[in-house]
């Protein structure tokens, strides 16, 4: 068993609005294509050529859709580590090799510590961790460690590359452990929310939901009257006048 | 237990960052590409690029994977075996241009067209038509004809200037925005990014779509129309707009040809044309003196009504009369169209509601002063903040020219093009079709050994304009511009090979192809174009088409079909000219293009096609391509992009001319590419203030345009609600002037060539019984994948490595299906067997698919047993070229009548459970490609790319903690 750390000040995570996310897979590759060269062990894939290809990923997006008999809502939803206050995949693991960082609170993997025996991976209710299948090492998201404190990066790049790279500005970065951050005061005015609250993970990282509804709508509409009943003759005064306006 | 090891928290990156442009889609975003031991480390947006701003999609940050595709060719091959059996031999480049000029030398100086070049996914059309004109073929297109031209001519004829990547919703102002059918895969990250504003501003996000995917998915209206009746919906929109008096006037007066004169003089060569002065000026009657003047005149105020009598016969009566008349026609009442639609009669009010809402209640106003093209000054800039985008949803099928026509007369009628607010033109549009040229190739401009007097590919304007032979019948292969397909802007490469085994209009002795994969994906009756492309001639045993040379980065399905292969490099190891003479990266606010570099060295015997081009252009000793000696003129495709001069001073590049200082306009400048490169591969410059609105009539706009070298003069001008050219091929259809159609093709004009926008039943829909085929099937385009390219990708074919046919639940329900069931799906064409998933989120009459995911076993380097050959499936083979035959001998394309577009989304299937004995596995299937052909390398069993990095990574930790 390993232990947590006492809650850290600094709780960086991520913010994800739903209401804006169209499942376009960006962070998903440029996250395999940041990291696969970064921390820890490459992001390897097995049969990348061949049936069934098998890689290892740190975030994935899943699509699927909310309806009833009125109407239809697709939603697509991101899914990475969440970085939990009480991360169960730490607390479980044999070996001390899954750690919370006392300093930010980003959960991480000790490669060199760990045995593959994907303990961590059957604790996380949220199934955000992946077994590399070549590297046999537990891959989870690192939230970018090695970019958002990076010397070598210009400061305004120094954000997970899921975030830099999100065509819709649907993923946002930052200390959730500040009331006054910019990720703190969106979670408060959008409702932002905890995946699965019962487990008592108490996840960092929040989700804004959809605030679009894809109605089906059948509702009578009162925006304006459509004049059905215009007669053609109706309309022409309306030009007439209209037009001496415009002189 | 708790031990925090010390982590590199800086590691290195790259020791070099090179910045030029992305080319895993259309997009053309910037890319900071970070090189680490001369390999490639990480690809990101270029944050100052215009295109992207910084961010990067799935497609391009999968670059690394493409640049290094087991599936690349290594060098020029020549087939040794039969065609499609994919032997060949490596040969040298020498050898390999020495075949090609033997093969198109003799053409040249017999009979040029038997030369059919098409280009597919080309961006370089601005160098590959000027090669075919230098040629001397009128067989040349890119790959447009099957793609979007509908939305492109229909978008020029209009309004001078169309969707796709040449416009953009004023994504900071609108109130309302509205996306007609499937769009992900053109202008995708400019159109994320928009939707990401709009979102975040809270601003309303309308989806016209039958399924819920991608975009539609954020939307906050969800239309899911029945495929092909678009055009239905918009008029009943634009109907009840007109009726609840929800209609800009004063936009419509000004800036659309709505009061203009039209004669009515039925059954004379006149009728339907505008009423002109003797200088040719289209005529309007002047409320205010009550005269009849043109349109042009300052100061005047245009009357909406009324009707004048003619001297020489008839009536004259504005536009804008006829279209009231025609639209408020209870044909488009909601209520008559809404079964048709699949959308309630009370949906489709609240749509009409919702956009007089946001047009009306919303009004935008910037305060910026501005003279229109009379010379009259505004104080303001007013609009109306509807924006709209619209791609090949609407647009591939047989009704999708007068689709988009009456989309584009929607946002007229609602004030909202080039306005604060509303859907804005970028650079070089708005462009009207008389500002672009004709096409070339009609049979005297076709001669044995000289060039063709102009571009093959233009805007024809009326009749006399058509590339015909004196009877009437196709100069064109593909018989683009003759009465099959009159306005076809783009070509109609889905005829070609058709046309050309068919020898309809005749045969051809060289097919030379760049980017095209009309062996599989980018062929109707995929099947059928296998075989043709096989087939030979009975009495001479030679192949029907005998020579078919290709140019491909990788082995695609193409390859093992052609005769010569030209491997050409990767998007990372190439120049190219995103130019503004062709498909620039231009914004709303600034002019903009941009290069690419070869940012790595090919480590092969690979050439960038355009370079290969210009040489074999060089040694056909093409006008242009050579010196007066006879010498290469151009060394490369660099050496064209920075010396060759489409006139004087104007270039492919319009940055950094002269001694670096001059834009638009200027000297060829040697070191433009450097200083291209050293700015992050791009150009721009904004537009100024006073120009960035209602640019067609703009004379800052206008003068601007003059000066960057877009135009010669000011080209003003007016939005063509009414069609004039449409109306001279209607008259023709009539019986009207000396060129005339054949009797078998009077009636199919005269019902779809009409001035107005109209709607009419799809044609295949109309050729076979709905109770035979009563569901309509389609593809929509992953986010996640471009076209095959992508399927070769690892990274990007974990994501989308098969492709089920989704069907609506209460269709599954009847059928008894549910999902991982196998189902057969028949059209009048074919039949496949595929894998269902059920969906919600899809019109109840309708199934589709992901595009171009079904590969055939042994392509793109993928191994026999990959998901996307076993499972994957293409609709292609459902889809026919030709129409149902009608009996009359006329090989009817399966296209726009007006533009020749493919209508791929036409299609009509029935659908019925597969026989549970029947294999999981999707039908057709055809033999294997030989995998080994071509390329340089075995596919790994397991990629770990990085790994000698995280390895260094990790030594460095390591120093660091001792």
């Amino acid at each position: 068993m390993t232990s947590l750390p006492d809650p850290s000040a600094i709780k960086l995570g991520l913010v994800i609005d739903l209401d804006i996310c169209v499942g376009c897979q960006a962070c998903v590759v440029n996250c395999k294509e940041w990291n696969t060269s970064g921390y820890g062990a490459p992001l390897s894939d097995e049969n990348p050529y061949s049936s069934n290809p098998n890689g290892a990923w740190l975030n994935r997006v899943h699509a699927y859709e909310e309806f009833n008999s009125e109407k239809v809502k697709t939603v697509h939803f991101p899914k990475s580590c969440l970085h939990c206050e009480d991360a169960p995949c730490v607390t479980v693991c044999p070996t001390g090799a899954s750690y919370k960082r006392a300093e930010d609170g980003i959960v991480l993997v000790n490669e060199d510590w760990c045995i593959g025996c994907g303990l961590c991976a059957w604790s996380c209710p949220y199934g955000a961790r992946e077994m590399d299948p070549v590297e046999n090492v537990m891959k989870k998201c690192t939230l970018c460690v090695d970019r958002i404190y990076n010397d070598n990066i210009p400061e305004e790049d120094r954000v997970p590359a899921c975030v830099r790279t999100c065509p819709t500005s649907a993923r946002h970065f930052g200390d959730l452990g500040d009331p006054n951050s910019k990720v703190s005061k969106l979670v408060a005015e959008r409702g932002g929310y905890d995946l699965l609250p019962e487990q008592q993970t108490k996840p960092v990282n929040k989700y804004l939901p959809p605030q679009s509804s894809c109605e089906s709508n059948e509702d009578q509409f009162s925006l304006l009257e459509m004049a059905e009943s215009n007669s053609p003759k109706g309309f022409w005064e309306w030009m007439d006048n209209t037009l001496e306006r415009l002189g | 237990m708790s031990f925090e090891p010390v982590i590199e928290k800086s590691p290195k990156v790259s020791d070099e960052i090179k910045k030029t442009t992305c080319y895993m889609c259309a997009c053309r975003c910037g890319i900071n590409v970070h090189i680490r031991d001369n390999k490639i480390r990480y690809i990101e947006g270029n944050k100052d690029h215009p295109i992207n701003k910084g961010v990067l999609c799935a497609k391009g940050s999968a670059g690394i994977m493409q640049h290094y595709s087991p599936a690349r060719l290594k060098s020029p091959m020549k087939r040794i075996g039969p065609r499609g059996s994919g032997k060949f031999e490596p040969i040298t480049w020498d050898k390999a241009l020495s075949i090609a000029t033997d093969w198109l030398e003799p053409i040249r100086n017999k009979d040029p067209k038997k030369l059919a070049f098409f280009t597919g996914r080309d961006q370089s059309q601005a160098l590959t038509g000027w090669w075919a004109q230098q040629f001397g073929t009128p067989n040349f297109a890119a790959h447009g004809g099957f793609c979007s031209v509908n939305m492109a001519a229909g978008g020029i004829y209009t309004i001078g200037g169309a969707f796709w990547e040449f416009g953009a919703p004023d994504w900071n102002l609108t109130e309302m925005f509205v996306l007609f059918g499937v769009a992900e895969d053109h202008d995708s990250n400019p159109i994320k990014i928009g939707l990401g504003k709009l979102k975040g501003r809270g601003k309303r996000v309308v989806s016209v779509n039958p399924v819920q995917t991608g975009y539609a998915a954020i939307s906050d209206d969800w239309y899911g129309i029945t495929p092909g009746t678009d055009g239905l919906l918009i008029l009943s929109l634009i109907r009840e707009l007109f009726l609840s008096n929800k209609i800009d006037v004063n936009y419509l007066r000004r800036y659309t040809n709505s009061p203009w004169l039209v004669i009515q003089n039925p059954g004379k060569n006149n009728d339907g044309l505008f009423l002109r002065d003797q200088s040719g000026q289209p005529q309007v009657i002047d409320r205010l003196s009550g005269k009849i003047v043109s349109h042009s005149k300052k100061g005047i105020s245009p009357e909406m009504s009324g009707k004048i009598k003619l001297d020489t016969g008839g009536f004259a009566i504005p536009v804008f009369k006829i279209m009231y008349d025609t639209y408020i026609n209870s044909t488009y009442s909601p209520e008559n169209i809404s079964s048709k639609v699949g959308i309630s009669s009370n949906r489709i009010r609240k749509f009409a509601a919702d956009l007089a809402d946001a047009a009306f209640s919303r009004e935008v106003v910037i305060n910026q002063p501005w003279t229109d093209w009379k010379g009259e000054k505004h104080k303001k800039m007013i609009g109306r903040p509807v924006s709209m985008h619209a791609m090949r949803g609407i647009s591939a099928h047989s009704n999708g020219f007068q689709t988009c026509r009456a989309l584009h007369v929607l946002q007229l009628i609602l004030g909202s093009i080039e306005v604060p607010g509303g859907w804005r033109f970028k650079p070089p549009y708005p462009k009207p079709p008389e500002a672009h040229p004709k096409p070339s190739g009609k049979p005297n401009q076709v001669q044995p050994g000289k060039p063709l007097t102009g571009p093959p590919l233009g805007y024809v304007l009326s009749p006399e304009d058509l590339i015909i032979n004196e009877d009437g019948s196709p100069q064109r292969i593909d018989k683009a511009y003759s009465w099959d397909a009159p306005m076809s802007a783009h070509g109609l490469m889905h005829m070609v090979i058709s046309n050309a085994v068919a020898g309809d209009p005749y045969h051809i002795d060289v097919l030379f192809m760049y980017m095209a994969n009309m062996a599989w994906n980018s062929s109707m009756n995929t099947r059928g174009v296998m075989e043709m492309l096989t087939e030979k001639d009975g009495d001479t045993g030679e192949y029907k088409i005998p020579k078919i040379i290709y140019s491909d980065a990788y082995s695609s399905e193409m390859v093992a079909y052609a005769d010569l292969i030209l491997p050409d490099t990767t998007y990372l190891e190439r120049h190219d000219a995103i130019s503004l003479l062709d498909r620039p990266i231009c914004e709303a606010d600034a002019v903009a293009d941009a290069i690419r570099w070869p940012v790595l060295k090919p480590d092969r015997d690979v050439r960038g096609f355009q370079s290969v081009l210009l040489d074999l252009g060089a040694r056909l000793k093409l006008p242009g391509m050579v010196n007066d000696d006879g010498s290469a003129k151009y060394k490369d495709y660099a050496d064209y992009i920075i010396n060759h001069e489409r006139k004087p001073g104007i270039g492919p590049l319009a940055g950094f001319r002269g001694n670096g200082d001059k834009s638009g306009r200027g000297e060829p400048n040697p070191g433009q590419i450097e200083s291209y490169m050293s700015n992050g591969a791009f150009w721009h410059k904004e537009i100024p203030e006073e120009a960035r609105y209602f640019k067609m009539a703009n004379m800052e706009y206008q003068k601007f345009a003059v000066d960057i070298g877009i135009f010669d003069k000011p080209e003003p001008y007016t939005f063509q609600i009414y069609s004039e050219p449409l109306q001279k091929f209607q008259l023709a259809a009539l019986g009207h002037g000396n060129i005339q159609p054949p009797e078998n093709m009077r009636d199919r004009i005269k019902s779809s060539f009409t001035p107005l926008p109209i709607w009419y039943e799809p044609f295949e829909g109309k050729a076979v019984l709905e109770d035979e085929y009563p569901i309509h099937a389609l593809t929509q385009r992953p986010m996640a994948m471009y076209h095959s390219w992508g399927s070769q990708n690892p990274w990007l074919r974990q994501i989308h490595g098969q492709n089920p046919m989704y069907i609506p639940i209460s269709l599954a329900m009847k059928h008894n299906l549910s999902d991982g069931d196998w189902i057969w799906v028949t059209s009048h064409h074919g039949k496949i067997r595929v894998p269902i998933l059920t969906m919600a989120g899809l019109n109840k009459k309708t199934i589709w698919t992901w595009n171009a995911i079904g590969k055939r076993k042994g392509a793109w380097q993928l191994d026999e047993d990959a998901p996307e050959a076993k499972k994957g499936f293409l609709l292609n083979h459902l889809i026919k070229e030709l129409l149902p035959a009608k009996g009359d001998g006329q090989r009817w394309s399966n296209s726009d009548p007006i533009t020749g577009q493919a209508a791929w989304f036409d299609l009509k299937v029935k659908i019925e459970k597969a026989n549970i004995n029947e294999p999981h596995e999707s039908y057709p299937q055809f033999p294997p490609l030989p995998r080994e052909y071509g390329t340089i390398q075995d596919p790994p069993k397991k990629l770990r790319y990085g790994i000698e990095w995280t390895k260094q990574n990790k030594a460095h930790n390591k120093s660091d903690n001792s």
